[in-house]
């Protein structure tokens, strides 16, 4: 499967036709599209950490024991990238030199490409805050991660969540279950301020409340200090409200950005990440980007965004490797889209779940049974909605929006009634 | 060749015999919230819409799964989720278009049409040929596959 | 299995709603549904009480088939004492809300006391709670219905609820769920309106199970296919509903007229299935589809639309939509027995009937007896309010009809039930019916063996209880001559006893047309723990009856009360193959008692009611 060696270096470098760089959804779904519409091309899949490919989707899962680690796999049958004749390999990437298609890797060695996909996707931020160096503060973002947290969530044990983003409410719930005292703490007046609106945020926080944690909003870690003392907690949380959380362990999930380091010299274009065009092209021809370092096309206007979420990753993987093998394919762009369950209660957003100026919306709201709706309208058609309390069809609502369905007279029914998206649904995009 | 679901809904009457016994197929109870087909009704206009996954050969669901918990059944052709290995996350929910992958709470994973092994319980069940088994390229999927390619990303859909 | 062992006990004086397992041992003596729920009330009420009292209890109960894969098994029944008769009320809907009661768990929920204020019962899963229902308070079915669903953000909550006339009292009263699905007689409607009780809504995910699922897939598709080839089920019913009698009763010369003073109806083509298939002017039909109750693999139910100039309509879009369209008992009470032919207007009093929820068959029958006194005189354009109320006016139908439901003018005096109502003008000879329900659609001096059916009825006059129509005309399962009385009384038991048994089972009694209890047994059997052979069938349905006799006579009733009004006794039918004849009860009914092992007074003998467990 190898291609020809070169003499430029005194090192034997290796070329492919494909290299795929990060082993994460975006990148292993690249690698096996490669391989479906190229049987013949070579492809080095290259992933940073010593692990086989898995989903941080999946963390939580094993947290509280659902999965073991295999169970994160991303793919989970035996010899899945030698059967497709994908080399896969851990190397952490150095430097890009674009002239010359060679990527430097951490070993020293030097890789030539053809055609070059990055798919380094996001590591978490770490906020300016006295103090998160000492032992017991943890992200929860590599299987790594989630090894020490294991260790040290033990049921009772004194846990402080930093954030409760996206991200840190599926932290969440996994602490919960495993019987921690938790506390969280958001920022933002609400909780996944950049996912649900105020009464969804709220009633989530409310849900988590009275299932017995502990969430203050509108409230900062000012820093930790060490607890003195014979307990486990050797950690103390201060707040900037006066409070002092004794915590065994606190977790940090404060948001995350694109990798971007690497590519410093490789003259691409950068913004919150790597831009890329409706091919995923990024500013050199032969290199993609895609999913969580990627700075694509925004499905409804088009603006350049990073959306690191699952299907987006998937999608861009799919797509690029249509680019990449030749098969010149537009990608229509992303859409927000994110599903939660916290401690039982299930929310959805979507696209512009928060709405446009001036444009029609449909709001339900039950307080008491936990379930909220709103959809949000421009012209005939929906352009975003989120929900709360409801699973069922829940998918027709990302077809409404990217079918781009006018609703007709179905729009008055749905500011009337909102839970009848599927009636909606059925009768404008099935009929 | 394989063969796919055919919905009539013209021949429905709403009587959920499909989803009776889909539920007993796959959960061994009779149970129509839990089943894979479900007849949704307009009152209104008199009118019945059995619906359910079409195996779409893009498979949204299967894409967008982190554990790779949605596979082919080779004869058939049809998306099947794993219980062993789906952990619950419920991307693929959001990410099939149709809405035709949905979360069960009772089991913590995700459930789908799976075509019965080829062997569906609906059709056998309908009492009016409402629903039917027949060869895939016979089929009014090509018309919801033709639909689906509008949501999909740039991809023209393939039968 | 197949019982969910589990009941909801909701005390509306209280506000508590609490679950207590099922008598079990109950459950094997009376099955389900109309069985259970009638061992219940025995146990738990006075007959004698009155029946819009905190002290009457309601019970909405499933059978142990309800929520399976057996076909129609999606019934529910609701049992109290009726406030239209006085007598033991078990009102039997389809629809979806019995399926989703068995869904949540539950075989039944016993309803007592009163609550100070309205509410409505919502039901999810092991969650059970009152809630407050001033919001839908005055609201029709409909309304009250899409805003249980809209608040609850559920589409797929199941809702059963009054209307206004629940609300004001009106005594024939229904309970309507799945928009146009009705427990509609004997005014159980009203009951539950004297509670405070809007509506139940539920939404269940549980499931049911069978005891031994393979034998019961065998047997139900062995059932399926049996109702599959029958011509009536297979084709007939799903063609033309239980329409397609229309014709063939007028034929016979039993469609009841002009409040039973003729046995034929010059419109019957006019408003019958066939009517109901041909194009309109417009290029409509006033048939949209037939549809299907939970798990019916018959599907008679029709869905009409009203024609969009007809004057019921035209400027009331909120009607110009496809609903529950004419049942041959609708078709026939608002339109042959009130002298009426136009099917459009039928249908519109038929929507009204589902949307306010009530007795079609009652309204259409007391309105009849209102046109007879209007037409002699005793009831005037003053008492109507201006409504001309003459047999054939189709408008003054429709007006009366929306006043009945909301209880308002000339409509209050309808909602009272045409006995009440012909007692009150003193013409009480007029009221066409029995223990103060009204007739159905078939006239006894044209078909012997119905009059001792309705004489006999525990519920008061009643074509439910033993259809012997199926065998004195349809054939089914052999034909008898309908102008003879001999061999009846024997036909009306094995009817009775048997349709008892199907009622208990969650079944619907409409797939008796093809099935004997020879193809129901073994369903029974292979779902439910015990031996449910034909022959324990058939005394679980005696069992029922004799138990519902006996609640009817410690409320006060005797044999006294199982007859007929002179008119049907006296008067001979005037036209048609039955010319001449009068029905001859009084051949029948002696032999009928002791067929029953009951006294000569209509009393079960000890005996009796030993054999059967009851004492």
């Amino acid at each position: 499967m190898q291609a020809p060696l070169t003499e430029e270096s005194s090192k034997v470098e290796t070329v492919y036709r494909y290299v795929v760089v990060g082993a994460g959804p975006a990148g292993v779904t690249a690698v096996e599209n490669l391989r479906r519409h190229d049987p013949e091309g070579t492809i080095l899949l290259i992933g940073g950490e010593q692990e086989p490919p898995y989903s941080r989707m999946a963390i939580p899962y094993m947290l509280v024991g659902k999965v073991g680690e295999e169970g994160t796999y991303l793919r989970q049958q035996e010899n899945h990238f030698p059967n497709l004749d994908v080399k896969y390999q851990h190397a952490m990437v150095l430097h890009i030199d674009a002239a010359t298609k060679r990527i430097k890797l951490n070993d020293g060695s030097s890789i030539q490409y053809e055609k070059l996909c990055l798919a380094t996707g996001a590591r978490p931020i770490k906020p300016p805050i006295p103090g998160l160096d000492q032992k017991g503060v943890r992200h929860c973002w590599t299987l790594d991660d989630a090894r020490k947290i294991i260790e040290l969530a033990h049921e009772g044990a004194d846990v402080v969540l930093m954030g409760a983003g996206f991200i840190g409410c599926i932290i969440l719930e996994a602490l919960a279950l495993r019987g921690v005292n938790l506390t969280v703490v958001e920022m933002g007046d609400r909780m996944v301020p950049r996912m649900l609106d105020p009464v969804a945020g709220t009633m989530l926080k409310r849900w988590c409340e009275e299932k017995g944690v502990t969430v203050h909003t509108s409230t900062r870690i000012t820093q930790l200090e060490s607890n003195p003392g014979e307990t486990e907690d050797t950690l103390l949380v201060d707040l900037d409200n006066g409070e002092k959380i004794p915590a065994h362990l606190v977790v940090v999930a404060a948001g995350v950005k694109s990798n971007l380091d690497y590519l410093e010299g490789s003259g691409l274009a950068t913004d919150q990440g790597i831009l890329v065009n409706e091919y995923l092209q990024t500013s050199d021809e032969h290199i993609f980007a895609i999913g969580d370092v990627a700075q694509g096309p925004d499905f409804e206007h088009g603006d350049r965004v990073v959306h690191a979420i699952q299907p987006t990753a998937t999608d861009h993987g799919r797509i690029a490797a249509l680019n990449m093998v030749g098969k010149r394919t537009r990608y229509q762009g992303s859409m927000q889209m994110n599903v939660l369950d916290t401690l039982g209660l299930i929310s959805v957003s979507f696209g512009e779940w928060d709405g446009r100026d001036k444009c029609d919306q449909a709001i339900m709201c039950n307080e008491t049974g936990f379930q909220y709706m709103r959809l949000e309208f421009a012209d005939d058609r929906l352009v975003g909605a989120q929900c709360v309390g409801r699973t069922a069809h829940i998918g027709v609502i990302r077809g409404l929006i990217e079918g781009r369905v006018p609703l007709g007279a179905w729009k008055e029914k749905l500011k009337m009634n909102p839970y009848l998206i599927m009636d909606a649904y059925l009768s404008c995009a099935q009929s | 060749m394989q063969k796919s679901l055919h919905i009539i809904p013209e021949k429905c009457t709403g009587c959920t015999q499909c989803e009776i016994a889909c539920s007993m197929q796959h959960d061994g109870i009779f149970s129509p919230s839990k089943s894979r087909i479900r007849v949704f009704k307009f009152h209104d206009e008199g009118r019945f819409v059995p619906y359910t996954c079409t195996q779409c050969s893009e498979a949204w669901c299967q894409r967008a799964c982190p554990t790779g918990a949605i596979g082919i059944n080779g004869e058939t052709g049809a998306k099947v989720v794993s219980d062993t290995v789906c952990v619950g996350c419920k991307v693929c929910t959001i990410a099939c278009p149709f809405g035709t992958i949905n979360y069960v709470a009772d089991s913590g994973k995700v459930a789908k049409c799976d075509l019965c092994d080829g062997d569906p319980a609906c059709v056998k069940a309908c009492p009016t040929g409402a629903i039917v088994f027949i060869d895939a390229q016979n089929t009014g999927f090509e018309r919801m596959r033709s639909w689906a390619a509008k949501t999909d990303s740039g991809t023209p859909a393939k039968a | 299995m197949a019982w969910a062992r589990k009941l909801l006990r909701v005390n509306l004086t209280t506000g508590t709603c609490t679950t207590e397992p099922l008598n079990m041992d109950w459950a094997k003596l009376y099955l389900g549904s109309r069985g259970l729920a009638a061992k219940y009330l025995v146990e738990e009420i006075d007959p004698k009480v009155d029946p819009l009292s905190p002290e009457n209890k309601m019970i909405m109960a499933t059978g142990p088939l309800t929520g399976t894969a057996a076909s129609t098994a999606g019934r529910y029944t609701v049992t109290t004492k009726g406030e239209l008769t006085g007598v033991i009320a078990c009102s039997n809907s389809g629809g979806f809300f019995g399926n989703e009661l068995k869904n949540a768990g539950l075989d039944m929920i016993i309803f007592e006391g009163k609550s100070p204020k309205p509410v409505y019962l919502l039901i999810q899963n092991e969650q059970a709670a009152l809630i407050d229902a001033d919001e839908f308070w005055g609201c029709s079915v409909w309304d009250t219905e899409e805003g249980i669903k809209a608040k609850h953000q559920d589409p797929f909550i199941r809702v059963a609820s009054i209307g206004k006339a629940g609300e004001v009292g009106c005594k024939f009263a229904g309970i309507v769920n799945d928009m146009d699905r009705a427990a509609g007689r004997s005014g159980v409607g009203a009951v539950m309106g004297s509670k405070n009780l809007k509506a139940v809504a539920i939404r269940g995910t549980r499931g049911v199970r069978v005891n031994n699922p393979a034998q019961f897939i065998e047997a139900v598709n062995n059932g399926k296919r049996v109702l599959a080839e029958n011509p009536v089920t297979g084709e007939g019913l799903p063609t033309y509903g239980t329409q397609v009698l229309m014709n063939v009763i007028n034929e016979i010369g039993a469609l009841p007229t002009h409040n039973h003073r003729d046995v034929q109806f010059v419109g019957a083509s006019d408003i019958s299935g066939e009517a109901m298939h041909a194009v309109r002017k417009d290029g409509t039909k006033n048939l949209v589809s037939n549809a299907a109750c939970f798990g019916c693999t018959i599907a008679c139910q029709r869905v009409s639309k009203i024609e969009r100039s007809h004057f019921t309509v035209k400027d009331r879009p909120q009607y110009q939509i496809a609903s529950g369209g004419l049942e041959y008992e609708n078709a026939w009470a608002l339109g042959a027995d009130a002298g009426i032919n136009d099917l459009e207007a039928i249908t519109f009093a038929n929507f009204i009937c589902n949307e306010q929820g009530l007795d079609p068959i009652t309204l259409g029958a007391t309105i009849a007896a209102a046109m007879e006194m209007f037409e002699e005189g005793v009831i005037t354009l003053e008492d109507t309010g201006g409504i001309d109320l003459r047999f054939g006016n189709a408008e003054a139908l429709v007006q009366i009809t929306e006043l009945t439901a909301k209880g308002e003018g000339f409509g209050r005096e309808i909602g009272l039930g045409s006995k009440r109502l012909c007692e009150k003008y003193g013409r009480g000879e007029l009221h066409m019916g029995v223990k103060g329900q009204e007739f159905p659609a078939y006239d006894s001096r044209g078909i012997q063996g119905m009059g001792l059916t309705y004489a006999t009825s525990n519920r008061g006059a009643c074509h439910l209880r033993s259809y012997t129509v199926a065998s004195e005309v349809l054939g089914i399962p052999e034909k008898t001559d309908p102008l003879v009385t001999e061999g009846k009384a024997g036909l009306v038991k094995a009817f009775q006893d048997a349709t008892a048994a199907v009622d208990a089972c969650g079944l619907c009694i409409f797939t008796t047309f093809a099935w004997t209890l020879e193809d129901i047994a073994p369903q029974v059997d292979a779902a439910c723990e015990g031996d449910w052979s034909v022959d324990a069938m058939l005394e679980l349905g005696e069992r029922i009856w004799n138990m519902e006799r006996q609640f009817n006579l410690a409320a006060g009733f005797t044999g006294k009360d199982d007859t007929l009004p002179k008119r049907i006794l006296k008067d001979a039918a005037k036209t048609g193959p039955a010319k001449g004849r009068v029905n001859e009860l009084g051949k029948m009914l002696p032999e009928y008692y002791e067929l029953r092992g009951w006294n000569a007074e209509g009393q079960p003998t000890s005996e009796t009611l030993q054999r059967l467990g009851l004492i």
